[in-house]
């Protein structure tokens, strides 16, 4: 009895981990492909085979292209070969037509090269193919033995690399975000309609402040976080205004939002002066969204800490227990005590403050506050929610599983594009697959449930 | 013609409904196990059972909501099969569930032939129907406006309607699932003459009550079930109640309320004057410590609304309330119940529980600044609490994480009860308190009651049965049509002396 509790839990409250690990399954399956690692701990491991195997005297050109991760891979594997003893002729950071010229400068100079030591993407240029080298070796005895050494590649999902798994959480941070606050609404048996477009007006509040009243490129690191703040008060009125809107005037959520978002949007348009985006000029604006805690770009740290925050929140304090009690039933609620009013604006709030914080990272993300930010965001953030698990109906749902909601439609979002699908059709496959995954977690539902009398 | 009872007897005729050896379980629940029910043209089957007994299941196998495990049916000495509502209905079941299957934007005619357009597309006579539907309500005895809207019927009406339903869908067998529950007496007496006339027309009557005056006055056979078995079928004439009692709980009440005598003390809520609307107007009355104060009147007298008003739910338009000599100024229920004034609402699933929260939530919720310690609640000192009073009020729960949902009506009364008790109510309001409880449950409570008044709280209960009234309260306030029409001792008062002033035909004052 108790064992058949704990499967009931973890089928129905947890279900949506299952989804998403099977769909994590299955894209890591379709995307394993050959990977060349380009990084320094992959020039460490190029040396030290290179050093064991062809002994110390050899004598080895470097070759990599111009970028910084380049740079980085090449200064590696210099220092590697050298404290291996075996000696470098040069480091070449260039390109094809670079390279032939240092290859027949070392040649005419007769300075012996044993080995191009390179990664995969410079190793396929032409200049470094058999038939050159064939062609080198005929005119210079220098290059006669001339031989490519690359770092192993090996096979393995593109898809679950800390890349791209980083890169799908930084993507959808905001979304995920905005979902926070949604839950709670939507536990109320509520919805909010405006939080894309919220989303925009904080984005067009912040960079019009801080472009006319904090001083546009004079503006110091201090003055963007006052306009930051500045954007998401806005928000957060907007939504107490939704609130009291829904509580003293009794105006179904649906329609308030319908019509805040459209005024919101209006606004952001306005502010900009029918630009595209309101241009910012302080040059800390990108800090908070380039900056990171121990590698894990900051938003994505924010967005983790504000889930646990709302988890906890929703599990242990009488504010949580209260957004359950009004969503379950407002009027025992009421009668309990419970100071519905309060709450229900409360939550309006939470949801407009977490639009607010959206927007903020918008703004920092591309330098501008741009109007059209979080188009049809509203929607994406609400089927996070409801593949989460939380019932429309109100008085259920999960903290935790809007977070698994939101990772599953970043996933999959993420998966149709490294399987090269075109957006129209990925619109049609994301549709599916939100309903999809609803449909299994009420027919689970339906399943587990015991029949009752 | 008013004697409708011409049984005619078992031995003779051919039953209209004969149900063989039904059974049905769901995980983990023997709802129903080898139940024989059968049925003649002309009687009234009375069908009792305490909550939980399976009348509900039995009832929803005929109407083809659940399919029987084992079992079969016969209509006329046919055995068919009964697999979906629409099978039943073209068998000639018609049910009347205790929820209304109306649509309330839709008018009584609509509502009547919804269902029965030949298709979707096809031209709906109107003029006939209203005309059908007159001459289904002449059938029944009572006049409804075939064109009014449902929302705009009274409760009754709209069960009238229900009946007519059936009656449109050519029903030869009605069950009727609690009809009385939400009826007036007045309005009960309607119901009676309709049972009467129906039976009269040879239509077999399954009638589900709790309430054994119904069942004195209608019933030719009785049935009882208990835990899903099959008790006993006799005939109603040859019945004392007491032996009813006892078939349905399995052993013997004594007594229907238990005896109590305790001291009253001081006066500690007193109303003066309190009006809202035409609902309430110009209440006055006073509790004592120690004291429970019934509330008899009809349905509509205004005596839920004066309770609301008392607790914050709906604000006054003038009065005054006074609590322990302390004049209080209640704008919410929140306030109310920071004063000790609690109300166990009439409709505990509708307003006293989140039924889709845990009780033990559900018994935090008003409490959460006795749990709380520094933002967080803390759910053990909430668990220890809730424990106290699982134990207290002997509520039957697999403990506090149970979805209050799941729970019977007896136990979740008692949850909400909790829920006030460790708010340190001192005025309780019971509005119905034993509405659609068993009799088993409905005894626990009256002993719960009685248990509050002796610790001096002061107790306020509203009901509609009179002898619940007069076997539990020490004075009746008795409400008619918004007003006080009499407050009296509990002391050789009748019941129809009661109805008297509940009715308006006797003004008194007297305390």
């Amino acid at each position: 009895m108790m064992k058949n509790q704990y499967i009931r839990v973890l089928f129905v409250d947890y279900g949506m981990v299952f989804v998403l690990i099977g769909l994590c399954v299955l894209i890591s399956l379709l995307t394993i492909s050959d990977m060349h690692p380009e990084d320094p701990s992959a020039a460490r491991k190029l040396a030290s085979s290179l050093v064991k195997e062809a002994g110390k005297d050899i004598n080895v050109l470097i070759v990599a292209r111009t970028t910084a991760a380049d740079e980085a891979f090449a200064t590696t594997l210099k220092e590697e070969l050298e404290n291996g003893g075996a000696h470098v002729v040069g480091v070449e950071l260039g390109d094809p037509s670079s390279l032939r010229k240092r290859l027949e400068l070392l040649g005419q100079q007769d300075e012996r090269v044993d080995f191009v030591a390179t990664h995969d993407f410079s190793s396929k240029w032409r200049v470094l193919n058999s038939s050159s080298r064939a062609e080198m070796a005929s005119l210079y005895p220098a290059l006669k033995n001339l031989k490519i050494a690359k770092p192993t590649s090996y096979r393995w999902p593109t898809f679950l690399t800390a890349n791209n798994l980083i890169g799908i959480l930084n993507q959808n941070a905001p979304i995920a975000i905005m979902a926070i606050g949604m839950t709670l609404v939507i536990i109320t048996a509520g919805i909010d309609l405006s939080v894309g477009s919220l989303m925009a007006l904080a984005a067009v509040v912040a960079a019009t402040t801080l472009q006319s009243y904090l001083g546009g490129k004079d503006a110091s690191g201090l003055d963007v976080v006052l306009a930051f703040i500045v954007a998401m008060v806005v928000c957060a009125l907007a939504g107490v205004f939704a609130g009291v809107i829904v509580t003293l005037f009794k105006v179904p959520p649906f329609v308030v939002t319908l019509g805040l978002m459209m005024v919101a949007r209006g606004m952001s348009y306005i502010l900009a002066g029918g630009a595209d985006a309101v241009k910012i000029e302080a040059n800390s604006i990108g800090a908070l969204y380039s900056s990171s805690v121990l590698g894990i770009p900051s938003q994505i740290v924010m967005m983790i800490l504000l889930f646990v925050v709302a988890h906890v929140v929703m599990n242990h304090t009488a504010f949580g227990r209260y957004v359950y009690a009004v969503g379950g039933n407002e009027t025992a609620a009421r009668l309990s005590g419970v100071p519905v009013v309060g709450v229900l604006i409360a939550v309006y709030a939470i949801c407009g403050l977490a639009a607010g914080l959206a927007g903020v990272l918008d703004v920092s993300h591309f330098g501008t506050g741009r109007p059209k930010a979080g188009e049809f965001y509203e929607l994406q953030v609400i089927a996070a929610v409801v593949v989460g698990g939380t019932s429309l109906m109100g008085g259920e749902g999960k903290i935790f599983g809007t977070f698994i909601g939101a990772l599953i439609l970043g996933v999959i979002q993420n998966g149709l594009n490294m399987a090269g699908v075109d957006s129209y059709r990925q619109m049609v496959i994301y549709g599916t697959l939100i309903l999809i995954a609803v449909l299994i977690d009420q027919l689970k539902k339906k399943v587990v449930k015991p029949a009752s009398n | 013609m008013a004697d409708p009872v011409s049984i005619q007897s078992p031995s003779q005729s051919q039953p209209l409904l004969k149900m063989t050896n039904v059974s049905k379980s769901f995980p983990g629940v023997r709802a129903l196990a080898d139940v024989n029910l059968d049925l003649y043209p002309g009687e009234v089957l009375a069908l009792l059972g305490e909550n939980g007994a399976g009348k509900s299941t039995l009832i929803k196998i005929l109407g083809g909501v659940h399919a029987p495990d084992t079992g079969s049916i016969e209509i006329d000495g046919q055995k068919i099969q009964i697999d979906s509502p629409t099978s039943s209905q073209d068998a000639g079941v018609g049910i009347i569930f205790q929820e209304f299957n109306l649509i309330p934007a839709l008018t009584a005619r609509e509502n009547i032939f919804l269902g029965q357009e030949n298709s979707a597309l096809s031209w709906i006579a109107t003029s006939q129907e209203r005309e059908t539907a007159r001459s289904l309500f002449e059938r029944i005895g009572v006049q409804v406006d075939p064109s009014a809207l449902c929302r705009d019927l009274t409760v009754a009406q709209q069960q009238v309607v229900e009946i007519a339903k059936a009656l449109a869908l050519k029903a030869r067998i009605v069950v009727m699932d609690e009809p009385s529950a939400a009826l007036t007496p007045r309005e009960v007496e309607g119901l009676y003459g309709i049972v009467d006339e129906l039976r009269r027309q040879g239509i077999g009557i399954i009638y589900i009550s709790h309430r054994l005056d119904e069942i004195d006055r209608l019933a030719d056979r009785i049935m009882v079930l208990r835990d899903g078995q099959h008790v006993g079928t006799q005939q109603a004439d040859e019945m004392t109640r007491d032996e009813i009692i006892e078939l349905m709980v399995g052993r013997s009440l004594d007594n229907e309320f238990p005896d109590e005598t305790r001291p009253v003390g001081e006066v500690r809520l007193e109303v003066k004057g309190l009006s809202r609307g035409d609902a309430v107007q110009d209440v006055s009355f006073d509790v004592r410590s120690g004291e429970i104060l019934g509330v008899a009147g009809l349905v509509g007298a205004g005596r839920t609304e004066t309770v609301r008003l008392l607790f914050g739910a709906d604000r006054p338009d003038s009065g005054s309330v006074t609590l322990d000599g302390q004049e209080l100024n209640i704008k919410s229920p929140r306030q109310a119940i920071a004063h000790g004034i609690c109300l166990l609402t009439e409709d505990r699933k509708g307003q006293g529980l989140v039924l889709g929260q845990t009780v033990q939530e559900n018994f935090g919720l008003p409490n959460m600044r006795d749990f709380v310690r520094a933002g967080f609640i803390r759910k053990t000192e909430e668990t220890s609490a809730f424990g106290e009073y699982i134990h207290q009020l002997q509520i039957k729960v697999t403990g506090g994480h149970q979805v209050a949902e799941t729970l019977s009506g007896g136990n979740q009364q008692k949850v909400v009860l909790a829920k006030w008790l460790q708010r340190n109510a001192e005025v309780i309001i019971f509005d119905e308190p034993t509405r659609g409880i068993d009799v088993g449950a409905k005894y626990e409570i009256y002993l719960l009651m009685n248990q509050l008044a002796r610790r001096g709280k002061a107790i306020i209960m509203i009901s509609s049965e009179l002898p619940e009234v007069l076997g539990m309260s020490d004075r009746i306030l008795v409400m008619h049509e918004g007003h006080v029409a009499g407050c009296l001792k509990n002391a050789g008062v009748s019941q129809e002396e009661l109805m008297k002033l509940a009715t308006g035909t006797r003004e008194d004052t007297a305390v």
